[in-house]
Order: C-alpha cells, then structure tokens, then sequence
C-alpha cells in the first residue's frame, strides 16, 4: 500500500487530532498520491490563466468547458496512462481512453472526438532488442485504443507521435477527449442532503488496486496487478444510459472513477459540494470474494461512474439502467457533514473530513538549474558540408518516423463514425470536427521533448505556438488550451526546474495570447531504472470556425504560388535534422518572438477569410523543406522551391532547409497578387513567395544560387520515402 | 420537394447494445432525405407499420463470442426475419451485415481481414446488380467513392455458393481495383435471391454529405438510400404485411 511521508503523517494525525486507523491511512496514502493529489504541482498551476469568455468550466474538474456559441458548449479533457501502457501497453492504453471519455461524460456531454499522443523509444534505429521492444509498445498502444475507441463508436480522428531513445523500455500515451452537448443540459452539479449515492458499471475487484500510487513512483516492477482491465462494451453501455439520464433529467452529479478508485472519487464529490458522504462498502457490487474496505476504496476496475440523485427520480433512473443492462448498487447517501464516511456491515471503518482527504499538503521541491543545459548548449560540433547530398537527406528526413506517414496508425482507427470528421487525419494540421450549431471545431495535440530537453522554456513556448499556429492552419482562431505536463522524480530538483520552466513559458504564451488554460494534467516519475524521461510537456490546442469556407486542408492544389510568412534562422537545437540525420543532442532551440507569433497567425487568419488561399501548412518538426514536401504528397503535385528567396539568416544551406524555426507558415495560392498586397499592408509580417506548384505533376524541385538544382526528385519518391510506417512494422 | 413515398414510408432502425451509426444514419435519413426514419430497440419482439429496416453498424455486444452472433438472436430478428420474408427491404451496413448473415437472412460469412488489423479509409466499389431496392439509382458497374471501417469483413464462401452467388446475381457490391479485407471475388456487398435483404461492410451513411467527403468532391453514396426512395415511389405505401416486391 502506498506510503505516507512522516510529515504528512504528523500532519495528518495533528488536523485529526487521533491516530488515524489503518484503512485511513490506506486510503489517504492512495488519495494522496502524487498522481491523484499534484502535491508538488498545483501551487505552480495555480498560477496559469484560466479565465476567459468563453470558459464556463475550468481546470479542477472532470473536463473543461467552452461556449462554443448558440447555446452549445465543449467539453474537453487530457489524461494519460504511462505507467500502465509500459507494462501492459493493450490495457493500459485501452483503459486510458476508457478514462478520459468518462470525464467528457462526467459533465453529461457526449463525446464526439478521441485524439492521442504517443512517445517511444525508436523503431528503425539502435540495438534491436530495443527497437523490437519498442515496436511491440507501439503497435500494442495503437491497438489499445483503436479497439477501446473503435467499439465505443467515438472516433479517433488525430495525434501525434514522436520517437526518442529517452523513451527506451518505456512509452507516454495521452489520451484527449472532447464531447459536445447544450449549455443548459450541463449537468448542475447541485446536489442536497439525503440524495442517494449510486456506483454504476463494472463490478469491483482486485485490478488496478492502487494503480495511482504505482503511477507516483519510478517505474521499477511489471506491477501487473495494477493495470485495469478494459470492457469498452461496458463502457458504451454507461456512456449511452448516463447520456439518457442526463437528457431525462435524472441525475443532480455525475463522477467517473479514475485514478485512486472510489477513494479519490468521493473525497473530490464531497469537497467539491461542501457536503458529506455516508457510504457502505458492503453494498459495492465487487467481482472478487472477500475484498478488504481499503481493496474496495483503492480499486481502479474499469468502467465505473458515480451518480447522485434523490428519491424521486431513481424510479426513471432504474428503467434506464435496466435498459442498458448496467448493474448499479445504491451505496449512500449525502449527509449535512462535511465528512466522509465509510461503513462495512454498518460499522465506521473510515471518517474523515473532506477538505483534509482532497487536499494533501503541498511540497515544496527543490529546484535547481540542471547542469547538462549550458554544456548541451555550447556543445560546438563540426557537421560535414552537405550540399551534395540534400537529396538523401531530405529522403532520410521524410522516412523519419516521427515525421513518416501515420497512415499505419490512423487507418485502424475508426475516425468517421458521428458523421463530424471534416479534417480527417493525414489531411491537414489539426482535426476538425463539424459541431450541431453551424460552427466547427479544430483540436491538435502537440509536443516537442526534444526541444524541452535542451531547454524547457523555449521548448514549451514552442510547444504552445505550434499546437496554436496547427488550429490556425485550419481556419480557426485558438479558444483555449489544455496541457499535459510529463516528466520524471519531482524529488530531483533538475527535473523538477524543468517542471517550473514549463508552467512558467505556459503562463507568460497564454497570457501574451490571452488564451485560457481550461484543463491539464500532471504526470510525474516516468522513470525506469535506466534513467528519465526528457520533459515532454504535450498540448492540445482548441480552435473555433464558425464559417464552413474557412476551413483549410494542408494539401497544395494545381496551379498554386507558394508562399512563406515568418523569418527562417540558424536555429538547430533539438531539430529533427540534428538529432535524427546528425545524432547530435546539442544546440539553441528555437526562440519565440511573441508580437511576431500573434501577428503572423492573425495574417494567415486574413488571409483565409479574406478567401485568398487553397491551403495552409505550419512549418515545425523537419522544417520547411519537410512541410512543403508533406503539402505536395498530401496534394499529389509536384513544386519549384526558389531556396534563395526564403527570409533567412541561416549560415548553411542545410540550415535553411531543416531548420525549425517558430512561427512559421507555408500556403498555396491563386491570388499571389492580392496577398502580397494584403500582406503588405500588415506591419511587420515577413513573408516571400518562395515557388509555384509543377507544371508537371510529378516534378519536385529544390533549386539554389544560380538556378543550380539542389533537389530533383518527384512526388513518387518522396512518398516512398514518406510511407515508411507499414513497411517497418509489417 | 418531397415525393408520395418520402411522406408516407416508415423506416425501421434497429437498435442494439453497442450500435454506433444508428445516429448517423437517422440524420441521413431524416435531416438529408427528409424520410421518416424511426430507431427501434432490440427487445422489440413485434414491429408493424413499418416499410424496411435498416441495421446500423457499430459494434453490438462489443463483438463479443464472434461479430453480430449475439445480436443475431435478439427478438427483433424475428421480426425482421418475418418483414424479410413479406418481401420488406431489409439493409444492412457493416455489423448489420454481420448479422444479417449470423442471422442466416444472407448466406456466407465474414471473417477477419487478412491484414489481421481493423482499416478505416476510403476505397472505390463498383455496383454489380443495379436491380436491388438499394442500388436501382446506380447503372451498371458504376463506381461509388465510400468509407469502410471494420475488423471482420473478409467475405468467405465456398465454390458451390460462390457460383450460386453469381448465377443469381445476388453479389451486389465488389471492391474496384482495391482489397482492403481480402474478401473472395472482392465482394463488399450481396443480397438474398429474392433480392430485399442486402449487407454490405462500406458506410453509405458517411458518404452522404459532400462536407465530410475527403475532397469535397460530390458524394453518390447517399443513391443506395435514394434507391429505396425510388423503391417506394413504384410500390404502395403500408403493404407491410403483403408480399411487396417490385421486379425491375
């Protein structure tokens, strides 16, 4: 069972004012987790900006919630599941959209989009024990949550994945959710004394009995007893029954069980409502014989929610959940106190008031500037001249599976089902998804670990301005933010500098931007015994179209000029070109210039409602030599690319090509004369027309100084290239 | 413009524990083609009124024992056994032709794909018997750009249906210079000898609209519903419990 620290032992027993009792402390040890209580964290994310027009909800509960206009909201939430999927990547991944979908529900929204993010250890590269390991995370996760999110009829309709030796034996899996629903059919969230408490779904049992607490500590076993079991059938059931319940008006609140089981679920409904909670643990219906109370509190079995509702309304309840086949047990009721109180067989086994039971102390960590920053950062290293080979290496660039086709990935994923995917993966820089107001959606994960390692801040800002300038792509404007922030030992004062520079980069982008943080998570100790995880903070992005001609795809389109906006520079730290082409960790990551970002992004957002251009792609990992290549694959067309005419200060050809430089766009268009003109007018935009689309269909070139060509392939083998995916997991 | 039949016609959506596309297809049918589409849950045991039935994809019983075996035995089956023999068109889209076909309504099976992984992606199909309630708005061999997603969708048959299959017509759908399951003779779609009850593993439902077509370009998938509209237009309404099948 999970352990108390001595201070919080002390502190435990002084706001007691008693020792506390065995099963207390197995339930506040499990409550007060890292994982369930973001000791260490919440005093940092106190400080984000959270507030905005269109939040309703904001971090602090199940899902955050955006007005989305015309009496519709959003719901939206990020969870991951790393410590499971290490161990049993099928379930655990399985389980992670399980839980993130019941927090969209949690809110009495339907959910109508799954996305992921996805980390591992190379898979075409190192010893290969290693890579066949890694292939077996990959392959088992993308499994996972295609049949979770397959059976359950909600579609995954994008991601992100990015390969790093830092993952080895290891792998991140965040899973987002956003659902959709009417403002006032919200669930009120009001409940009153003497109202029944109700655990619905899957029984209980010995699964995942203190998977919260294995999820606070390094990785050191296969703890397999602390992975839950996934039932996505079960789950379609409750979400289908929670979903009429809430349309009949039978349900005052709603809470899903995650992380720390119904321990953590009821010590957050009872702070939450300021009222107390007078259970019977006899009552649970549970799938294994003889569990202890503490078993029953700590358990994280699958495909449980919680309901409050009072007498009159249980009749209707009943016939709902009959309907569904969903077992239910009545397990309480709402009390006056602030307490909760946990019974077996009629006898007190727990009491513990609430704000003590939610809220463990904080810690206050140490921080201290990591050593490796400075000596990463002046690490000089001489990288042969390149010039004659480009060729091999932009082919090199596009068979990185980082940046390869995720066609492997998205095609087991049933992304179309609900009838609301208008971007579709593969198809342009974020998901869009058509909402039932007229308006649309557009929602991308994003992260950068590479960039994060070699220095936290830029690499976050980073993080933030792509995962924005990807909604932006697609017509949208950014309404809101989400944040998934993942690293190692909180308790080493370096990893956990790297932590605080995070939310520091977080406050300064979001407040610049005047985007509200409406959700996050924190996950620490993903550490195994051969080391951490770089940081790898992920975002997620939410932008709003509310007119069906903005909407933008990425792909070019015959007839094209090809154009750039933003300043490309020597800014090669952390780049795919470095560490995948060079395997070298070392180097400035890209700054962010904050006026230019906002600028550059408000342009583009002219441009496209200004009717002006056939597509828009964001420049990031790769660089524009990449993006330009992915336009014209998606868009079956070849290009010229004038490299001289690019804005740069870049000191190398290569530099130019691959580096990352933020806030950038690449886009087609039929107007070059009217762009130019709007752009023009727009101070401080730097932007160039840097080529056209081929005359010939097939023909891609590169050309440099002189007309010299410097790249002369075509279409058919930059897909060859780019569609390497199936053929290394085949 | 709404014709006789769009005002007058019942269709019948069955509804079992874990269907997906139940919704999918009432908007379709209700908000697109302005027909009067109802779901109907799989307890039923009797069903009147109604002029065809459509069993949605998903994944009912969470494809539990073996996809739509389950469902298969519901009380509704019954019913749309007994509508299937009044000569009712009956369709059904990917798990609903999986249990169109446990249900013995349609011969054959469907097994897992040959790439062993479920696929969702676009592919083309070619219609081979245009003389069906779901296909007379096609011609011959036209081609229709249409979603698929599912696990098990390998259609199988031995020689003697296989020949059977041919010599009645009864392959309504083949996959057009596209595999995506490994199914034998390409097949995506058949229909019963009488020609009412058709399944089919393509999604004509998310084809529907030109907005959620990968290229914006016009989608004809919605014909296989326009069919049935055009199905009724030459046929009486409420003959729900007659023998009602019109030859082309």
């Amino acid at each position: 069972m999970a352990q108390l620290t001595n201070r919080e032992l002390n502190y435990l027993k002084e706001k007691l004012q008693r020792v506390p009792n065995r099963v207390e402390l197995d339930i506040i040890g499990s409550e007060w987790s890292e994982h369930c209580s973001y000791k260490s964290s919440k005093a940092y994310l106190r400080l984000l900006p959270t507030k905005g027009k269109r939040v309703i909800v904001g971090p602090g509960q199940d899902a955050g919630v955006l007005d989305v206009g015309h009496g519709y909201v959003i719901t939206v939430h990020i969870e991951s599941h790393n410590h499971p999927s290490a161990v049993e990547p099928y379930g655990g991944s399985a389980t992670g959209v399980g839980g993130v979908v019941r927090d969209i529900i949690s809110m009495g929204t339907r959910p109508i989009a799954i996305l992921n993010a996805l980390r591992f250890a190379p898979i075409s590269r190192g010893p290969k024990k290693y890579q066949a390991k890694s292939k077996w995370l990959f392959k088992s996760v993308v499994r996972g949550i295609a049949d979770y999110g397959n059976c359950i009829g909600i579609p995954t309709v994008g991601g992100e994945i990015e390969f790093d030796p830092s993952f080895e034996n290891y792998c991140l899996v965040d899973v987002a959710s956003i659902g959709l629903g009417k403002r006032d059919q919200l669930i009120a969230n009001k409940i009153d004394i003497n109202d029944i408490i109700i655990l619905a779904g899957g029984s209980t049992g010995r699964d995942g009995i203190d998977g919260a607490s294995f999820a606070s500590k390094t990785l050191k076993e296969e703890n397999r007893s602390a992975v839950q079991i996934p039932d996505p059938f079960l789950e379609k059931l409750l979400l289908e029954a929670t979903i009429e319940s809430v349309e009949q008006g039978c349900l005052k609140a709603i809470k899903d069980l995650g992380g720390g089981g119904l321990s953590c679920c009821l010590s957050e409904t009872s702070d939450n409502f300021k009222k107390g909670l007078d259970i019977e643990l006899t009552k649970v219906h549970f799938k294994h014989q003889n569990m202890s109370p503490t078993e029953l509190m700590v358990s994280e079995s699958q495909e449980r929610m919680l309901y409050i509702t009072d007498e009159s309304k249980i009749e209707k309840l009943a016939t709902i959940f009959d309907k569904y086949g969903i077992t239910y047990a009545i397990i309480g009721r709402v009390k006056e106190h602030q307490n909760v109180v946990i019974r077996y067989d009629g006898k007190v086994v727990a009491e513990l008031p609430s704000n003590l039971f939610a809220h463990a102390p904080n810690i206050v960590r140490e921080v201290k500037r990591p050593a490796y920053l400075d000596r990463l950062k002046k690490k000089s290293f001489e990288l042969p001249q390149t010039r004659q080979n480009l060729e091999t290496i932009l082919s090199c660039m596009l068979s990185n599976p980082t940046i390869a086709n995720k066609r492997w990935v998205y095609h087991q994923y049933d992304h179309e089902v609900g009838l609301r995917t208008l971007i579709k993966p593969g198809c342009g820089d974020a998901s869009v998804m058509k909402l039932d107001n007229g308006n649309f959606i557009s929602f991308k994960l994003d992260g950068n670990s590479k960039h994060c390692y070699l220095d936290p801040y830029w690499g976050m800002l980073g993080c933030l301005s792509e995962a924005c300038r990807n909604v932006v792509c697609t017509g949208a404007e950014p309404i809101g933010v989400i944040d998934h922030l993942q690293f190692g030992s909180p308790e080493d004062p370096e990893i956990f500098w790297t932590f605080v520079q995070t939310v520091n980069a977080m406050i300064e982008f979001c407040k610049f931007m005047d985007i509200p943080v409406v959700g996050g998570k924190v996950s620490f100790y993903n550490e195994t015994l051969k080391g951490t995880i770089k940081p790898s903070p992920v975002i997620g992005s939410l932008g709003l179209i509310e007119k069906e001609t903005w909407i933008m795809q990425s792909g070019l389109e015959s007839g094209d000029s090809i154009f750039i906006i933003g300043p490309t520079g020597d800014e090669m730290g952390g780049s795919e070109y470095y560490e995948y082409y060079h395997n070298v960790i070392g180097g400035i990551v890209p700054q962010l210039d904050f006026k230019a970002d906002k600028s550059n992004a408000n342009a583009i957002l002219q441009l496209i409602r200004s009717n002006l251009v056939d597509c828009v792609h964001d420049c990031s990992k790769g660089g524009l030599a990449v993006a330009v290549c992915e336009m014209a694959v998606q868009g079956k067309i070849g290009f010229n690319i004038n490299l001289d005419s690019i804005p740069n200060s870049c000191s190398r050809i290569d530099n130019l090509m691959f580096s990352e430089s933020q806030s950038r766009y690449i886009f087609g268009t039929r107007e070059p004369k009217k762009v130019r003109e709007l752009l023009s007018n727009i101070q401080g935009i730097v932007f160039a027309q840097i080529g056209n689309t081929s005359n010939k269909r097939n023909d891609v070139k590169f050309i440099y100084k002189e007309k010299q060509k410097v790249i002369d392939s075509t279409i058919k083998k930059l897909e060859k290239s780019f569609n390497i995916l199936e053929r290394i997991m085949e | 413009m709404q014709t006789s039949s769009q005002r007058m016609f019942k269709i019948g959506i069955a509804v079992f524990p874990g269907s997906n596309c139940e919704r999918d297809i009432h908007h379709v049918l209700n908000n697109i083609l302005n027909l009067r589409a109802n779901y109907i849950w799989h307890t039923k045991d009797r069903i009147t009124g109604y002029d065809a039935m459509i069993i949605p994809g998903g994944f009912s019983y969470g494809d539990r024992l073996r996809a739509g075996i389950i469902a298969a035995n519901s009380p509704i089956i019954n019913e749309v056994k007994r509508m299937a023999k009044d000569g009712l068109p009956i369709l059904g889209i990917c798990n609903g032709f999986q249990i169109l076909i446990e249900s013995c309504l349609l011969p054959g099976a469907l097994m897992m794909n040959n790439s062993l992984s479920f696929v969702c992606r676009r592919t083309t199909i070619e219609v081979q018997n245009n003389k069906t309630p779901f296909t007379n708005n096609f011609q011959k061999n036209q081609k229709i750009q249409i979603p698929i997603a599912h696990g098990e969708g390998r259609y199988v048959a031995d020689n003697q249906l296989l020949k059977d299959l041919k010599k009645n017509n009864q392959i309504v759908l083949r996959y057009f210079k596209d595999d995506p399951n490994g199914s034998y003779d390409l097949i995506a779609g058949i229909c019963n000898e009488e020609g009412n009850v058709m399944g089919m593993m393509p999604h004509p439902e998310r084809a529907s609209e030109t907005l959620l077509s990968a290229n914006r370009s016009s989608d004809n998938a919605i014909n296989i519903f326009r069919s049935l509209i055009s199905y009724f237009d030459c046929r009486e309404p409420s003959l729900s419990t007659k023998k009602a099948i019109v030859k082309y």
